[in-house]
């Protein structure tokens, strides 16, 4: 799915409704949207929780659910996946971080065409491309899976690029960078121990964001015959429909709260530090 | 987002980078030239990467697109893609679900987007944006069984609305055709409509609000005249990407229809999988290249947009 994402966190945005008078009114169509909203998006989770309870007959039972663990093809198609997401998540950080840092420490003028290169992606998008790479990939690199985490880190750019260029604005990074070396500090240094540091929301949302692209991608890893997780639900729903969607449904909470967790314990930690400071 | 950055900001860095080294190729000596080429030399690593993983992939759909099964440059296929027939409906039906899809969700998002962005519950809000990053990123295939289970011809939600007569299957409603594909890609495209508008509702500052209201305006009068006019460029924008991303969507399809419903990209993958007829052997690259284009154009209408928008979103 191609898709470009800035931020997950809504947080930063200012309140946008000051007025103190109108606060204590209730507004009705703000609360209709937001009920709406949920029940759109709670209902599909909520009667596949309820399939997954059922077992062939229809009946409650937790027979699916004790079957998950043991379904063929399922723990294999799971490692899989996990492996190229972590190979992902590797290959981006080390080819975009210092990159984009790069850009922007000694040429700002080239982020315009940072910019464009990063958005090609969506030009491109994953059904297309991997008509171009099976034709033009070698035999070596076809015969094995990862070279699906090759592709995958050109897909996840153009959030990656986003999240760490708005990070990066957020610095004044000649300053940090100058003051870090005329302390004698070398680049690995500075890198690790100024600069990550700083970069750890715009990192963190930028890693999470390529594992779940990653841990849901289906067009290319099926096209390209790797049953990854996702490959696996859809060849295994004509088997067990009722393990199939169970298996859907917690993937998908699980990244979720995945997600959460670790927003959480970023926001908690910089909690922290700003204790420290002040 | 593009930000509208200030190219100018800071003198003193060098800032001849690989793009601004073709445009001063002439003017400069050969001294500066190998200088630009040393401050550029460590994006290479990035350039090259995408080079191989992008560029050349690209160049072999292009390139094949305009190739006949022996070779030789032809404009046929991409006649056998835009003249009748099943890639010409499978691209009408592509572009009126990427349309739908994006029209709907782009407006549904936007007061969503609104809704969680002016409400005070702060736990609720990282909720709803972490699932919107989920749904909008994790994909269609969970989504195609989700969906089984609650909009099916036996799901949940469907014996509900079948409980007080409104059984939507009895209204034209079917899951594993257009209606019920279009209902599924909302619940991606909602989510990413949330995403990438909420930067631009930042740009609404409360000042305008008290400002309007101060010389009289009524709330009504006041997005009439202030509040649409500064989100549209926005929106319409975010529109523009999420057509884009309802366009070339294959997994959701895919997944719940077996590839039944004749839409770009499921075409493009049935040729992938082998369903080639002989004297079409290159169709799936003219389809691919067909969608490139059509993805430029949404493309640069969200760049142009977004820069529109930029004006009033500092």
């Amino acid at each position: 799915m191609a898709s470009l994402v800035l931020e997950y966190s809504v947080e930063e945005v200012p309140p946008l409704v000051a007025e103190p008078g109108t606060r204590r009114k209730i507004r009705w169509g703000r609360g209709l949207v937001l009920v709406v909203a949920l029940a759109y998006f709670i209902i599909p989770v909520y009667a596949s929780v309820d399939f997954a309870l059922q077992n062939n007959l229809g009946q409650f039972s937790f027979v699916t659910l004790k079957a998950i663990p043991s379904q063929p093809g399922l723990g294999a198609a799971l490692w899989l996946s996990a492996r190229l997401a972590i190979l992902t998540m590797a290959i981006t950080l080390v080819l975009m971080v210092p990159t984009v840092i790069y850009v922007h420490w000694r040429m700002p003028r080239f982020r315009r065409v940072m910019e464009v290169i990063t958005i090609l992606p969506i030009v491109i998008p994953p059904i297309v491309l991997i008509l171009g790479v099976l034709d033009a990939a070698p035999l070596w690199l076809k015969a094995s899976p990862y070279m699906l985490s090759l592709i995958y880190v050109v897909l996840a750019m153009p959030f990656v690029y986003r999240s760490l260029d708005a990070g990066l604005n957020a610095l004044d990074l000649k300053t940090l960078v100058e003051a870090s070396r005329s302390l004698g500090a070398g680049w690995i240094s500075t890198m690790r121990r100024v600069l990550m540091p700083n970069l750890r929301s715009a990192l963190l949302s930028a890693g999470v964001l390529t594992a779940a692209l990653v841990l849901g991608e289906f067009t290319m890893a099926s096209l390209d015959l790797w049953q990854t997780l996702p490959v696996w639900i859809v060849n295994f729903s004509g088997t067990n429909p009722h393990v199939a969607t169970a298996v859907a449904m917690f993937s998908l909470l699980g990244t979720w709260f995945l997600l959460l967790f670790i927003v959480a314990l970023d926001r908690s930690n910089s909690r922290k530090r700003r204790k420290i400071r002040a | 987002m593009i930000p509208s950055d200030d190219l100018a900001a800071d003198p003193d860095v060098p800032d001849r980078g690989v793009g601004g080294e073709k445009a001063g190729r002439r003017r400069t000596s050969t001294g500066g030239l190998v200088r630009s080429l040393r401050i550029g030399a460590p994006v290479l690593p990035f350039l090259v990467y995408v080079l191989l993983g992008l560029g050349i992939p690209t160049f072999v759909i292009v390139n094949l697109a305009f190739r006949s099964d022996t070779g030789r440059l032809t404009l046929a296929n991409m006649k056998t893609v835009l003249s009748g027939g099943q890639y010409q409906l499978g691209f009408e039906t592509s572009l009126k679900l990427a349309l739908v899809t994006s029209i709907i969700p782009g407006v549904l998002g936007t007061l969503l987007a609104y809704a969680i962005a002016t409400s005070k519950f702060e736990s609720l809000k990282r909720a709803v944006a972490t699932a919107s990053g989920v749904l909008a990123n994790f994909g269609g295939v969970n989504l195609a069984f989700m969906f089984v289970a609650a909009f099916g011809t036996v799901g949940l939600a469907t014996s509900w609305l079948a409980h007080i007569g409104l059984n939507p299957w009895n209204y034209g409603f079917n899951l594993y055709r257009f209606s019920g594909v279009a209902l599924v890609y909302m619940y991606f495209q909602i989510p990413l409509m949330v995403l990438v508008i909420t930067p631009a509702l930042s740009g609404l500052r409360p000042a305008w609000r008290e400002a309007a209201h101060n010389l009289g305006a009524s709330t009504w009068r006041y997005w009439r005249h202030v509040g649409l006019p500064v989100l549209m460029p926005s929106v319409l924008g975010c529109m523009f990407l999420l057509f884009g991303s309802g366009f070339s969507a294959y997994a959701t399809t895919e997944a719940l229809t077996g590839g039944t419903i004749a839409l770009t990209p499921i075409q493009i993958g049935a040729f992938l999988s082998g369903n080639v007829i002989s004297g079409e052997q290159n169709i799936g690259y003219a389809l691919g290249f067909s969608m490139i284009v059509l993805l430029l154009v949404s493309v640069v209408g969200y760049v142009l947009l977004q820069r529109r928008a930029s004006r009033w979103l500092r």
